[in-house]
């Protein structure tokens, strides 16, 4: 199965609740307030927020106005170009090959950071490099187990070190011990954490200041991991969690349920963050590389 | 938790406060104020829309209370709506008369289901049970690990078998082995799936139909969007859920999927989860809850209080006391230790009508340990002395101060605080005569 069709059936729930309502709402129907509001009641229930709604609403009014579109089917086709457009361009994980690389994965709790390292490391063996996952969390019981088992699978090293040790102690080895192998991709997993305690959070300040002096200028990626089926709550944690991490990407993780999506609507509207991988189901094939433009293709299709 | 829809939302309500009188329209515009803030707040649409039209219905129905102003009744209304929302009453878990009680823990990935297994079992225990945790989580990695590893933190015995990938087979097996163990406490951790996962589901279903549980139990995420009520309808109309587990309500959440899942299926919240540390499963109380979210829960509980504390009767007769200036040390007294059966003294205070805004009480400001001197000065004095306290000379003060393990210096501010209350009484009921404002306590 190619990308598009494999993004278009993981996403097929997304599609059938999201754009099947809105196919329902605007077929045959003239535009008029009541459409917009009812429009706008969709976008909320579907996790794009009352600001980021609020926000497509009022392009969509300007363009229907400016272009004289008259019927429900021509305002489809224009909402498709607003979000796509919103949605940006297409960024790849950045990796310098011959050289160190560092990716951080950080997140709240259960939201998939462990699966997505597996994931990413199986994908980056696959493609020929030297790959080592740091177990940084310690705290979880059994998830340095958990990472185990991915590595074992994946067939890539591993450095932990025993639960509730000092996940800083453990990324300073696993730095090391990935300097002395020539390594090309280092993972770092990290425990889930609540952005609001303050503790937690200054534990990973920590964790990025040991890998800025211990691996200058090696640290590519800070991806933040977030649940698809999170509401609201995912943009304070964008936000939370940049002010203590160079976050560079987002990973948006199961996006395979009857989760909307939407999120990603107000995500890259609210937060200058890209998302640059999805996760749409179980496998290890089904963590992929985020392209807006296929995304809003695969969400429009008919 | 919940702060941030608690800050709108009194936001919102503070401008209805402070009002004499509220038209449909100052209703309306709040009304509309407050459904942003629970859309904001991951609250479902629907449970949105009947939420504000049952609000909006009985604010510009609502009898308002004399002795409260009109803002405030809003935030009752919007309060017990809150609590309606939330459950009503708090619900427990329901113990078998014939041991033991099963309870069966699903959900989606990354719920918390296995913690919430290990903190449900120490909860449980703690209220006399004797657990044992059945890892059927046979999927992710570690997951029985995991649970393992929290038994062992606990001191619980955690049942599995090593290399079994039938989860409905170990989810029997460990029933059985809790009885031949005497244990009077099941609780099954399964993995995490989607709603959607028809196969999954049914595994589910075999399990259920296999242990026969007394109880299953939904965890949900606090931070799940719109999409929480899908899922829970879906495990319920597929499962029959008992009852619903809020995990991570520690985080900053406006926890709108907490607000909305008991609305929509109609299951209680029974537990919510409130901390990394496996002591921070607590039970949901639908009424506190609704206060937290308020921020307010003291002052609503003062409105309450307030509301028995009105005696009408009581009211005139003191009344009529202060117009004929008979008020004395005992009614004094009377009204203090009203006052203080209300809660925290200062709230209290600006509560009474009329009472934050007089200048003449300014600087009285007692705080509990002068409450507590004042009574015992009181107590101290003969009935006569309190009826007539003009008859406290020099030594009396002494014999009084003596007797309270007070000092005169504290005899005689009461005797001068006294001396302006009925003063401020006198005054105020002469404003009363005028008609310019009707005083009651």
């Amino acid at each position: 199965m190619g990308f598009f069709q494999k993004l278009k059936a993981g996403i097929e729930k997304t599609r059938q609740g999201f754009m099947a309502q809105i196919d329902a709402l605007l077929s045959g129907r003239k535009i008029d307030e009541e459409m917009y509001e009812e429009l706008e009641d969709l976008l909320i229930m579907h996790d794009v927020g009352v600001t980021a709604a609020t926000n497509l609403l009022r392009d969509l009014r300007r363009l229907v106005k400016d272009r004289k579109i008259l019927d429900g089917e021509g305002l489809r086709l224009l909402l498709k170009e607003i979000i796509s457009n919103s949605l940006g361009e297409k960024k790849p994980l950045r990796l310098e090959p011959g050289t160190l690389n560092i990716f951080l994965v950080v997140g709240v709790n259960g939201v998939g950071k462990t699966t997505t390292i597996g994931k990413l490391a199986q994908r980056y063996k696959e493609q020929g490099l030297k790959v080592m996952v740091a177990a940084g969390d310690t705290f979880r019981a059994a998830a340095s187990s958990q990472l185990e088992i991915w590595a074992e699978r994946a067939g890539v090293y591993l450095v932990s070190h025993a639960d509730g040790a000092d996940p800083a102690a453990v990324v300073f080895d696993a730095v090391h011990s990935a300097r002395a192998k020539k390594i090309d991709l280092l993972l770092v997993d990290t425990a889930g954490r609540l952005h609001n305690k303050s503790n937690l959070m200054q534990e990973l300040g920590k964790i990025r200041r040991i890998i800025d002096r211990e691996a200058e200028h090696s640290l590519r990626e800070v991806l933040l991991v977030v649940d698809a089926t999170t509401g609201q709550n995912a943009l304070v944690q964008a936000k939370e969690f940049a002010q203590i991490v160079p976050v560079t990407g987002i990973v948006l993780t199961k996006l395979d349920g009857t989760a909307k999506g939407g999120i990603v609507i107000a995500i890259n509207q609210e937060q200058k963050i890209p998302i640059k991988i999805i996760g749409v189901g179980e496998k290890i094939s089904d963590l992929r590389d985020f392209d807006p433009q296929e995304f809003a293709e695969a969400l429009f299709e008919k | 938790m919940f702060s941030g829809l608690g800050d709108k939302l009194q936001a919102t309500l503070k401008k209805l406060r402070g009002k004499g009188k509220l038209t449909e329209k100052d209703i309306s515009d709040a009304m509309r104020e407050v459904r942003m803030a629970l859309l904001e707040a991951d609250v479902n649409l629907k449970v949105v829309r009947d939420f504000v039209n049952a609000v909006k219905e009985r604010a510009i129905g609502a009898d308002v209370l004399e002795s409260l102003t009109p803002g405030q009744q809003i935030v009752k209304i919007v309060h017990e709506e809150l609590m309606n929302l939330l459950g009503g009453s708090t619900s427990r878990i329901a113990i078998a008369s014939k041991p033991p009680t099963v309870l069966m823990l699903v959900g989606l990935q990354g719920a918390g289901k296995t913690t919430q297994a290990g903190k449900l079992a120490l909860s449980l225990r703690k209220s006399g049970r004797h657990p044992l945790l059945v890892a059927c989580d046979v999927y992710r990695p570690a997951a029985i690990e995991q649970l393992q590893v929290l038994g062992r933190q606990l001191d619980i015995p955690v049942f599995s078998i090593s290399g079994n990938q039938n989860p409905v087979q170990i989810a029997k097996q460990g029933k059985e082995e809790a009885m031949r163990q005497g244990r009077d406490l099941v609780i099954i951790d399964t993995a995490g799936r989607l709603h959607v996962d028809e196969k999954l589901m049914q595994e589910l279903k075999d399990i259920k139909a296999a242990v026969m549980p007394h109880e299953i139990l939904l965890v949900v995420d606090a931070m799940t969007g719109q999409d929480a009520v899908n899922v829970a309808e879906s495990f319920n109309s597929t499962l029959g859920i008992d009852g619903v587990i809020v995990t991570k309500l520690d985080g900053d959440t406006r926890g709108g999927a907490a607000l909305s899942i008991k609305a929509v299926t109609g299951k209680p919240i029974k537990f919510v989860g409130m901390g990394e540390k496996l002591d921070t499963l607590e039970v949901f109380h639908p009424d506190r809850m609704a206060s937290r979210i308020l921020g307010m829960g003291d002052v609503l509980s003062l409105i309450e209080k307030a509301e028995q504390a009105y005696d009408k009767k009581k009211a005139e007769e003191l009344e009529k006391k202060m117009r004929t200036q008979s008020f004395t040390l005992e009614d004094f007294l009377d009204q203090l230790q009203q006052v203080r059966n209300m809660g925290p003294l200062d709230q209290v205070l600006g509560m009474i009508p009329g009472f934050a805004a007089s200048k003449q009480l300014k600087d009285f400001q007692p705080d509990e340990k002068d409450l507590k001197h004042i009574e015992a000065i009181i107590y101290s004095m003969t009935l006569g002395e309190r009826r007539k306290p003009e008859v406290i000379d020099g030594s009396r003060r002494k014999r009084i101060a003596a007797g309270s393990g007070t000092s005169v210096q504290d005899v005689n501010r009461l005797l001068k605080q006294f001396e302006q209350a009925r003063k401020m009484m006198k005054g105020l009921s002469e404003m009363g005569k005028k008609g310019k404002n009707k005083f009651s306590f």
